[in-house]
C-alpha cells in the first residue's frame, strides 16, 4: 500500500474534480425529479382517470427494475432507436426517471397522509378542489415528505457511482482511472473515495433527522 | 416490433444470466440476514462498546455506494493477496452492504415491541438473552417482516451491480449477448422483462404483508 503516491496532490484534484461531477449530476438529477415526483404523485393522488392507471403501472415497472439497467439503456439502447444521449444526459435521464418514479411514491404518501377532513374543511369553505390541493393539503404534505426525500438525495448520491459502467467522469470512475496506475493505490483511494462519499451523505442524514426532529 | 428470436437463440444464456442473479441474491439473503441480526443485537445489547460498533457499521456502510463495497471485494482485497472469482466478490458486497439495511430493520422492529415486555419478563426471572429469545424477538418478528421484504426487493434489484465486474448475472450476459448480437435495445427489453419476473411478485407480496399486518394492529 502506498499511501503517499496514492494522496499525490495531482490525484485529490483529480478527484475532487469527480466528485463535483458527481454531485452535479446529483443535484440536477434530485431537482428536476422532484418536479416530475410531485407532478405524477398529485396525479396519481387526484386519481385523474385512465392517465392514473398508466401512470401506476409506469412507476411500479420503474421502480421493480435495477437502475443500472436503466442507465444501460438510456446510453446504449437508445441510441438503436435514435435517440444519442452523451454520457452526461444519459445518465442524468436514467437517474430522473428512476428517481421521478421514487419521489412520486413519497408524494401521493404524503398527500394521503393528510387528513380528510381538511379537504371536506376547505370544500365547504368555499375552495375549489384544486385551491384546495394547492393552499391546503399540498404546503402540509410537503413538510411531512422532507425527511423521506433528503433520504432519496442520499440514495441517488450513491447511486451516481452507477454510471461509471458508461464511464461518466464521476467520483468511482476517476477512483479507477488512479487505481488503474499502481495496484498499491487501490486501498488508499478506496479509504478516500468513501469518506469523501460519507462526509457528504452522513451530513444530510444527520440534517433529515433533524428536520424530522424539529416537526414532531 | 420486438425481435423474439433474440429471446428464444439465446434462451439457455439468458437462463444462465436469470439463475446467477437469483443465487447471487438468495445467497446474499442468507448472509445479510445472519450478518444483520448480529449487528442489530450490537445497537440494542445493554453493553456501550457493541453499541458503537453496530453504529459505526451502520452508519458507514448506509452512506457509501454499493459500487464501492463491490470493488473493495473485486480489486481492494486482491490487492492485498485475498481473491475472490468475480461473483463471489459481488455477492459479498451484497451482503455487506444490505445487512447495514437489514440491521436497521430488525433493530426498529425489536424495538417497536413495547418496553413493559422486556420489563415483565425480567421480572418473572428470565434473563436479558432468554427475555429476547422467547418473549420480544417472536414478537417482533412479524413487524419486521415487510421491511426484510422490501430489502429483498431491492437486493435482486442491486444485484445488477454484478454485471460492472463481470459476475455472471443477468447484466453481464445482456451485455454479452447484446455484443453477440450487434442488438441493444431488444436485449435489455428481455433483460428487464426478467427482472420483473422476480421483482414485481415479491412487490404485491411485501405490500400483502404491510396491509395484514396494518388491520392486525
Amino acid at each position: 500500500m502506498d499511501f503517499a503516491g496514492a494522496y499525490a496532490p495531482a490525484h485529490l484534484k483529480f478527484l475532487l474534480q469527480g466528485f463535483l461531477v458527481t454531485l452535479e449530476v446529483a443535484f440536477i438529477s434530485i431537482v428536476l425529479s422532484f418536479v416530475f415526483g410531485i407532478i405524477i404523485g398529485v396525479i396519481r393522488y387526484t386519481k385523474i382517470p385512465v392517465l392514473s392507471q398508466l401512470l401506476a403501472v409506469l412507476v411500479e415497472t420503474i421502480r421493480n427494475l435495477p437502475l443500472l439497467l436503466i442507465i444501460f439503456f438510456t446510453y446504449f439502447a437508445l441510441p438503436e432507436v435514435g435517440l444519442k444521449l452523451d454520457k452526461m444526459y444519459a445518465a442524468i435521464s436514467a437517474l430522473v426517471i428512476f428517481e421521478s418514479a421514487m419521489l412520486s411514491e413519497i408524494v401521493r404518501s404524503g398527500l394521503q397522509s393528510i387528513d380528510k377532513g381538511q379537504i371536506e374543511a376547505a370544500r365547504s369553505s368555499g375552495l375549489t378542489y384544486m385551491q384546495t390541493l394547492w393552499y391546503i393539503i399540498l404546503p402540509q404534505a410537503l413538510r411531512r415528505m422532507v425527511p423521506p426525500i433528503v433520504s432519496q438525495f442520499i440514495s441517488l448520491l450513491k447511486d451516481t457511482s452507477l454510471a461509471i459502467v458508461i464511464s461518466l467522469p464521476e467520483l468511482m470512475n476517476h477512483a479507477q482511472i488512479i487505481n488503474g496506475r499502481n495496484v498499491n493505490f487501490v486501498i488508499p483511494i478506496f479509504i478516500l473515495v468513501a469518506f469523501m462519499y460519507f462526509i457528504v451523505n452522513y451530513s444530510l442524514s444527520l440534517l433529515s433527522r433533524r428536520l424530522e426532529y424539529r416537526q414532531r | 416490433m420486438l425481435r423474439y428470436s433474440i429471446l428464444v437463440e439465446h434462451w439457455d444464456l439468458y437462463m444462465q444470466g436469470f439463475g446467477h442473479t437469483i443465487k447471487a441474491s438468495v445467497l446474499a439473503l442468507i448472509g445479510s440476514l445472519a450478518l444483520g441480526t448480529i449487528i442489530a443485537i450490537f445497537r440494542i445489547a445493554p453493553i456501550r462498546p457493541l453499541n458503537w460498533v453496530g453504529t459505526a457499521y451502520v452508519e458507514f456502510i448506509r452512506n457509501i455506494p454499493l459500487v464501492l463495497i463491490v470493488f473493495v471485494f473485486f480489486m481492494g482485497l486482491p490487492a492485498v493477496g485475498i481473491r475472490f472469482d468475480s461473483f463471489t466478490a459481488g455477492t459479498l458486497g451484497l451482503m455487506v452492504y444490505t445487512a447495514a439495511f437489514i440491521a436497521e430493520a430488525i433493530r426498529s422492529g425489536i424495538q417497536a415491541v413495547p418496553k413493559g415486555q422486556m420489563e415483565a419478563a425480567r421480572s418473572s426471572g428470565l434473563t436479558y438473552l432468554q427475555a429476547m429469545r422467547y418473549v420480544i424477538l417472536p414478537q417482533a418478528v412479524k413487524i419486521v417482516i415487510p421491511p426484510l421484504g422490501n430489502q429483498f426487493i431491492n437486493l435482486v434489484k442491486n444485484s445488477s451491480v454484478l454485471g460492472v465486474i463481470a459476475g455472471l448475472d443477468l447484466m453481464y450476459y445482456g451485455d454479452l449477448i447484446s455484443s453477440k448480437t450487434f442488438v441493444t435495445f431488444d436485449v435489455y427489453i428481455f433483460v428487464a422483462l426478467f427482472y420483473l419476473v422476480l421483482t414485481i411478485p415479491l412487490s404485491l407480496g411485501v405490500g400483502y404483508l404491510e396491509r395484514r399486518l396494518l388491520k392486525a394492529r
